[in-house]
């Protein structure tokens, strides 16, 4: 079964999570990631999504039929740039903590905290290279693991269906306003 | 102040409220005000309810407006939601019913998940403990609008009187339009109480919500296709279901059925579609359809359903449907495309626009091959009589199910101040496959949810919203003790042109024939005994009366009709009699059973797998 990517924007209203993962968990849909928070515009937040399904088009389809999703769109096969963010606890030696410490460098992770007993790092990058990263770390004495899930966000321009409505937009670009007189 | 268009002062002083020693402006309504005047602005002028603690507050402004705004009290809240369905069914309007929190909101889960399996346009108003105790475990509190995620279109929680404008407003479009269904609006006590200045112009924010039928625009090319496909089949059937009458497409059914000379098969749901004497109608498919009606559709080189769903009551083993059929579906849900049965080509629109568009797309005339097609239809069915596994045994014999619905058919001939609504089980399959069905939103039964207890209810609703006419409940025993407590409600609102004709055998019938079909006879949980059904009616000053003898139920219907009231009929039927044929549950619907086989070594105890039919046709 193929992992499926989705992009959707929905509006940020108590429930709207809950209504998401009922109908996917309701047919039958297997979630494997989802990361989700507010978007660049008040009152709507962005998905995305990571299922494994055959068929996609079923749960886009569904997605839609919910009213506060107010669009979504498969980038599985779209050029989209993909990216996730994991936190990593290692317990070693003090001696083997310090060589990582180079070796983690070599991804691009970033040693976030660094004790006699343990390193936390952070990766953030491809699915593909977090994956990469982890099987490399999991021997080295892998105590915790915390994932994002997957962002991802098309290149050039948005698609309509992924665009904020306009009056969501109207007043976002409002806000500032507000802000100044709040100040 | 009750009534929007009035300048009177308001009378609040003779009827002291909580909240009425606030100092208001006189344009100020609490929540409970702004509901009533949001139903009528919806045009809702009749609800089907139940009070309780939690939704009083709607009760008492309700008080003020019930000239406009009729309540109905149901004895159960399923009663409730069943009876909003059968108005909805009736009318096309949205169907409203109420409940209080806790259970009275739990007791709506049933109607509210039938509305959703049917498409019925239905708005749940649910009270909700106050805002401060959400969450608290308080009493009589239920997280409703969690429950109902599932079974409804949308649902809402209002906690501001302020939202309670564009919250009734969203519910009721989006009950309405689209595949319609069910919203459910729980509101807290607390903003039912509090005061607000509606702002009626508030819009309505729904940036995700599309329903096909709001598109400007059919897909032109997906039309040429479907009417190139038509016009180049040879075998082409149409079946027709809920959403043609959901649209208010017969006529455009019947003359794109006519001018390319295209049989119609109907779904349950669709029956009324195209009157059952007309030359191009086939009558119902699926597990309970006639042999000629599955044969079409499995000999069909085009098949195309409007506004059916492809229920797996109809296609059977979905896998195995209309195997040598392109497929063309035209549903208003977009998910319904390729759902379950591949499609050749889909339309996403509302059924009455794209036949229109069809059949002008299409040249005029049948063809040679198509009359060819009918005739070897009509073969098939004079080699199969759709009546053949209801026999009639000597006069003497008991009633026979048939019996009952021949004599409703002799009654309902030329009349057509009838609808039928049927509850769940044989009754209901022997309804739809052997009453004459002529007129759209004449049969009104529970498809999809298959929810036994719905008809007596709905009837209720039913008989409501169009008095005209005379409602007619067929019904099995087993469904009629699930709702019969409604027979109180029925009485006190003194209605005439209800009849309920209980089709008696004892049994959880349905159940009953697959335990003896396809279980070696073990009759486990089905035997079924109740109360005398006329004394009940009677009970309930109502009229009651029994039919033992064939010979009786005709005169027997005809009196019911003439009685100025509600009447019971219990018609004491053959207890073993089956619905036939029947396609075995997973099998493809050519695979019929025209007859019990005889199960001479039918072992009560062991569970036997599904017998090979014995008149396999």
């Amino acid at each position: 079964m193929a992992q499926h990517t989705l992009i959707a924007l929905l509006q940020d209203r108590a429930g709207v999570l809950h209504r998401t993962v009922t109908l996917l968990r309701r047919r039958g849909f297997n979630i494997a990631s989802l990361a989700v928070g507010r978007s660049e515009v008040p009152g709507i937040s962005r998905m995305t999504l990571v299922v494994d399904a055959t068929d996609a088009s079923q749960v886009v389809m569904q997605l839609d039929r919910l009213v506060e999703v107010i669009g979504v769109t498969d980038v599985t096969n779209e050029k989209a740039v993909q990216r996730e963010t994991a936190l990593a606890k290692i317990v070693s030696s003090p001696t083997r903590l310090a060589e990582l410490v180079d070796i983690v460098a070599e991804y691009g992770a970033r040693v976030l905290d660094l004790s006699e007993e343990e390193l936390i790092v952070q990766i953030t990058d491809t699915p593909e290279r977090v994956e990469e990263f982890i099987a490399m770390i999991r021997p080295e004495g892998l105590a915790e693991l915390m994932r994002t899930g997957r962002l991802a966000m098309m290149r050039g321009r948005t698609p309509r269906k992924l665009e904020a409505p306009a009056h969501y937009r109207a007043q976002a670009d409002g806000a500032p306003a507000d802000e100044e007189v709040a100040a | 102040m009750p009534d929007t268009s009035s300048s009177r002062p308001t009378t609040r002083k003779s009827t002291p409220t909580a909240t009425s020693v606030r100092d208001v402006t006189s344009t100020s309504r609490t929540g409970a005000q702004v509901m009533c005047e949001a139903l009528l602005r919806e045009n809702v002028s009749v609800m089907f309810g139940i009070p309780g603690g939690c939704i009083m507050p709607f009760y008492h402004a309700m008080w003020e407006y019930r000239a406009r705004l009729r309540h109905v009290l149901c004895r159960h809240e399923q009663g409730a939601g069943h009876a909003a369905e059968g108005y909805a069914r009736v009318t096309g309007q949205v169907g409203v019913c109420i409940g209080t929190s806790g259970p009275g909101a739990t007791n709506l889960v049933t109607p509210i998940a039938d509305a959703w399996m049917d498409g019925t346009p239905l708005v749940a108003i649910t009270g909700q403990v106050p805002s401060a105790l959400l969450g608290t475990d308080a009493f009589q509190e239920t997280d409703i609008t969690s429950i109902t995620v599932p079974i409804t279109k949308h649902n809402y929680l209002v906690t501001d009187p302020n939202d309670l404008p564009r919250v009734f407003r969203e519910a009721f479009h989006i009950a309405r339009t689209g595949r319609p269904g069910p919203v459910l609006i729980d509101i807290t006590k607390d903003a039912q109480l509090a005061r607000c200045v509606p702002n009626w112009d508030a819009p309505m924010d729904l940036p995700g919500y599309h329903p096909a039928s709001q598109r400007e625009h059919l897909d032109q090319h997906a039309i040429r296709a479907a009417a190139d496909l038509l016009q180049r089949a040879s075998r082409p059937v149409i079946l027709a279901g809920n959403g043609v009458i959901q649209s208010g497409a017969t006529r455009e059914l019947r003359a794109l059925a006519e001018q390319a000379g295209i049989p119609v098969i109907s779904t349950l749901h669709g029956l009324g579609a195209m009157p059952h004497d007309h030359p191009l109608a086939l009558g119902m498919p699926g597990m309970h359809g006639w042999v000629h009606v599955n044969r079409a559709i499995q000999a069909c080189d085009v098949l195309l359903n409007v506004g059916s769903r492809f229920d797996d009551r109809v296609t059977g083993k979905a896998s195995t449907f209309a195997p040598n059929a392109k497929i063309i579906h035209i549903d208003i849900d977009a998910a319904e495309i390729g759902k379950l049965v591949r499609t050749d080509v889909g339309i996403v629109a509302d059924c009455k626009p794209a036949l229109r568009s069809i059949a002008v797309a299409m040249a005029q005339g049948s063809n040679v091959a198509r009359q060819a097609w009918m005739h070897e239809i009509i073969a098939m069915r004079d080699e199969h009589l759709p009546r053949q596994g209801y026999t009639r045994r000597d006069r003497t014999a008991p009633l026979m199910p048939h019996d009952v619905f021949d004599a409703m058919n002799t009654a309902f001939r030329n009349r057509s101040d009838w609808r039928v609504v049927t509850d769940v089980g044989q009754h209901q399959m022997w309804a739809a496959q052997l009453l004459d069905w002529s007129r759209p939103r004449t049969h009104i039964t529970s498809g999809g949810a298959g929810t036994m207890g719905f008809s007596l209810p709905a009837a209720m609703g039913a008989a409501i919203a169009d008095p005209e006419k005379t409602v007619w409940v067929v019904v099995g025993d087993g469904g009629f003790q699930m709702t019969n407590c409604e027979l109180a409600t029925i009485a006190q609102e003194g209605l005439t042109n209800l009849k309920v004709a209980v089709i008696n055998n004892g049994y959880l019938g349905m159940v009953r024939q697959w335990q003896q079909l396809f279980e070696g006879k073990r009759y486990s949980g089905t035997p079924l005994t109740g109360p005398d059904f006329a004394k009940l009616a009677e009970a309930h000053g109502l009229r009651g009366m029994r039919v033992e003898h064939a010979d009786d139920a005709g005169s027997t219907i005809d009196a019911a009709w003439k009685h100025n009231g509600c009447v019971v009929i219990d018609f004491r039927v053959e207890r073993e009699a089956n619905v036939f044929p029947i396609v075995p549950a997973g099998l493809a619907i050519g695979d019929m059973m025209m007859s019990a086989p005889t199960l001479s070594a039918a072992s009560a105890g062991s569970r036997t797998v599904a017998p090979s039919p014995s008149t396999k046709v």
